[in-house]
């Protein structure tokens, strides 16, 4: 669980962030959704730790994060796994070796343990097969599964997505999204996405954070947009003219 | 790819218009560094030959005579046009390359115009006109680099002036400005070649820019060494 | 205001170095990684330009000294302390800044773009110390051997010169080889190399882990390495002169 209390961040004197506070639960999808310029992303680096907060806490099962000393922050960096919009994966290794790559750093397993756990992580991403390719050979659907592959091989506690269907069809969106959710319920792990697709909001939004202009304008879980009255979020939600078509159908139901 | 150029262009005012901002670029851009380098290579070459002088029987007023013949025939041109490969030459591979991966050479060739002669052809034009002059540049600011530290050194000003003056040979000047021309068109071409076909994402431009520094910096020495033989 | 910024920047990231790593065969596989690429993938580009460096500064001083009483075997005195005083350290690492330079600028950059340093500081992995820490020790470890390589195929390609010019015959060449030497110039010679190897790494580092923007960014990260270690290493080469001559 990962509370996050009154988040403030700013760039001069450019404020993106104003206030943020609300409560992300283990075992479960935490969305955050906004338009672009809404402040997800700044929010997200500022919840890892990529960038430090002006103002405000952020407690991981109850501990200071942004109050530990360095080596303490480490501890908890080793809990979160992260995949990133361009999967950000090591272009001078093989896929095999990127997901080997935090084992090697962080473990003193045996060669045969450490590819035992990374033939297992490939496997729970449905990616056999694919081991000794570099990243530039192979789809962007399947860079992003590499992508989980490599941040779940540690058994983290806590993982963070940023758009992790930007780039792709909306078939391949839907399947690394049920791959969240499945490996999020099978071990237990708060996970944290950044997004904009609707599908993905509706498909897997157990809760939702919904921001603007660098607030929090709205939260509830995915049934409650469906009957959220407030203007900003159906504006974001239902963009297109089919999308308020429908919406006008759920009201007259 | 170098015969390519050779077409009429589509519009002189447009070619002409990339030529000066490709000389700014170039010869603008460069000036400071080359500025600092060759003052302080003179002064470096000043400084160690006077400390090489130092334990044999040459006369002092010799520093001038060898700093001045030193930097027109040898350091003006080579080790200039060294920085330039570095500065300019991965320059070129990389906006060219950039130019390649963002699809704005297909665009261009959609449209109809040369892109071969309109981005090459600019480049290696201005390279032709403005490398000579920062190359005389850097040959005096080089004499003059030398003349100070050697005044640091300890040496009386008369006494490099007189060396300066010595056994002045005009054909030296001769040799310097076929280095630059030849170096300015290695550089240019060998540089834009490499951007030019870059193939893949942003890490293969930075490739093509690595090979475009070796290549060009590899090639200028050896028509250094070519063109010491032949013309001394 | 925006020196002093950029300054403190570069001094902080030489500080993140020194950290324990978090795994000391994976630094040391990293760092192997690097050697083979600055050390072993430059001797080319490093052997051709001594060579022909050699040549030109013999078959020139030749010319040069002509109309004088000078001995012949003088020219294997000077190209000899040229190339070790001069040419092989600051020639050799003014080519190294165009090559390794922009090439730890670019990857870095491409890495910093790519969000793949991101990535590792997430994971825990103290980044300047795994990938900044690594380049510079790979590079303080080879680049003086590479120096050393130069100053000798320099006075071979001075030797080989000559003797294809018919300038003078080998013997000649090799007894101003052994005049007057002094070993201190070698000492001078590693010195420079120590130093011009650490600035052309950190400072090539320095602007390829702080690129923002794209590959646009990336090219101009690499120029800005190459002509701000360029302007560097000559400075430092003259204080270097000025200090220990």
């Amino acid at each position: 669980m990962i509370e996050v209390k009154n988040i403030k961040k700013h760039f001069g004197d450019k404020k993106v962030l104003k206030g943020i506070s609300t409560v992300f639960e283990s075992g479960k999808a935490n969305l955050i959704i906004g338009t672009s310029g809404s402040g997800k992303t700044v929010f997200m680096k500022c919840l890892v730790g990529l960038l430090v907060p002006n103002e405000g806490n952020i407690l991981y099962d109850g501990e200071d994060f942004l109050n530990l000393n360095k080596k303490e922050r480490k501890n908890i960096r080793r809990k979160i796994g992260m995949l990133f919009q361009g999967s950000a994966l090591f272009d001078s290794m093989t896929v095999e070796e990127n997901v080997l790559f935090p084992l090697n750093m962080f473990t003193d397993w045996t060669m045969k343990e450490k590819m035992d756990r990374v033939n297992f992580c490939l496997e729970r991403v449905n990616l056999v097969g694919a081991n000794d390719k570099f990243p530039g050979e192979i789809s962007g659907g399947m860079m992003k599964r590499v992508g989980i592959a490599r941040s779940i091989v540690l058994n983290p506690k806590y993982l963070f997505c940023d758009e992790p269907n930007s780039g792709l069809d909306p078939q391949t969106s839907l399947l690394i999204d049920e791959l969240l959710t499945d490996i999020t319920k099978d071990y237990n792990i708060t996970t944290i996405i950044n997004t904009h697709d609707m599908n993905s909001v509706m498909g897997m939004g157990e809760k939702v954070v919904f921001l603007h202009q660098g607030y929090k304008d709205w939260e509830g879980s995915s049934k409650d947009i469906l009957k959220s009255d407030n203007q900003l979020l159906n504006d974001f939600i239902f963009a297109s003219d089919f999308l308020k078509a429908l919406r006008k159908g759920i009201d007259n139901m | 790819m170098l015969l390519r150029i050779f077409s009429v262009p589509e519009s002189w005012y447009m070619y002409w218009k990339e030529t000066v901002r490709q000389m700014n670029h170039i010869g603008v851009g460069s000036l400071i560094i080359i500025g600092i380098i060759s003052f302080f290579t003179g002064a470096v070459t000043a400084v160690q030959f006077a400390y090489q002088l130092s334990n044999s029987y040459f006369p002092p007023y010799l520093l001038g005579f060898v700093i001045r013949d030193s930097m027109i025939i040898e350091l003006a041109p080579t080790l200039s046009c060294l920085v330039l490969a570095g500065k300019v030459g991965s320059n070129m591979a990389s906006e060219l390359g950039t130019m390649r991966i963002s699809e704005q050479i297909d665009a261009l060739e959609v449209m109809g115009i040369n892109s071969t002669s309109y981005l090459v052809g600019p480049k290696i034009i201005a390279s032709l006109i403005i490398v000579p002059p920062l190359i005389i540049i850097s040959a005096f600011l080089g004499v003059y680099g030398g003349l100070v530290a050697a005044v640091n050194y300890g040496i009386a000003q008369e006494m490099f002036e007189k060396g300066l003056l010595y056994m002045f040979d005009p054909f030296n000047i001769v040799i310097m400005l076929v280095k630059a021309f030849v170096f300015a068109f290695l550089i240019a071409t060998v540089s834009c070649y490499q951007g030019f076909y870059v193939k893949g994402g942003a890490l293969d431009i930075g490739k093509a820019s690595t090979r475009a520094v070796v290549f060009s910096s590899i090639l200028v020495v050896l028509f250094d060494y070519l063109i010491a033989v032949v013309m001394t | 205001m925006n020196f002093l910024h950029h300054f403190g920047t570069y001094v902080s990231l030489l500080l993140g170095i020194f950290s324990k790593p978090e795994n000391w065969s994976m630094y040391w596989k990293e760092n192997m990684r690097q050697m083979n690429s600055i050390g072993i993938e430059s001797i080319p580009i490093v052997a051709v330009v001594a060579l022909f460096i050699g040549a030109v500064t013999a078959v020139q001083f030749a010319y040069q000294v002509q109309d004088f009483a000078v001995p012949m075997y003088y020219i294997g005195y000077i190209v000899r302390d040229t190339m070790i005083i001069e040419m092989a350290p600051t020639m050799t690492c003014m080519i190294l800044a165009g090559k390794v330079g922009s090439n730890m600028a670019s990857e870095l950059g491409n890495m910093r773009i790519t969000e793949q340093i991101d990535a590792l500081e997430i994971m825990g992995v103290n980044t300047p110390g795994y990938l900044v820490g690594t380049k510079l020790t790979a590079a303080l470890f080879t680049i003086p051997l590479l120096i050393i390589l130069a100053a000798l195929l320099g006075i071979l390609g001075g030797l080989l010169a000559v003797v294809l010019s018919n300038i003078m015959p080998i013997g000649v060449y090799e007894r101003g080889l052994h005049a007057f030497f002094e070993p201190f110039n070698v000492r001078l010679m590693m010195i420079k190399g120590f130093v011009f190897a650490f600035i052309l790494s950190t400072v090539a580092c320095f602007h390829g882990y702080n690129v923002k923007g794209g590959a646009i960014q990336i090219g101009e990260a690499s120029t800005k390495a190459v002509v701000h270690s360029n302007i560097l290493i000559l400075l430092s080469d003259y204080i270097i002169a000025e200090v220990l001559l």
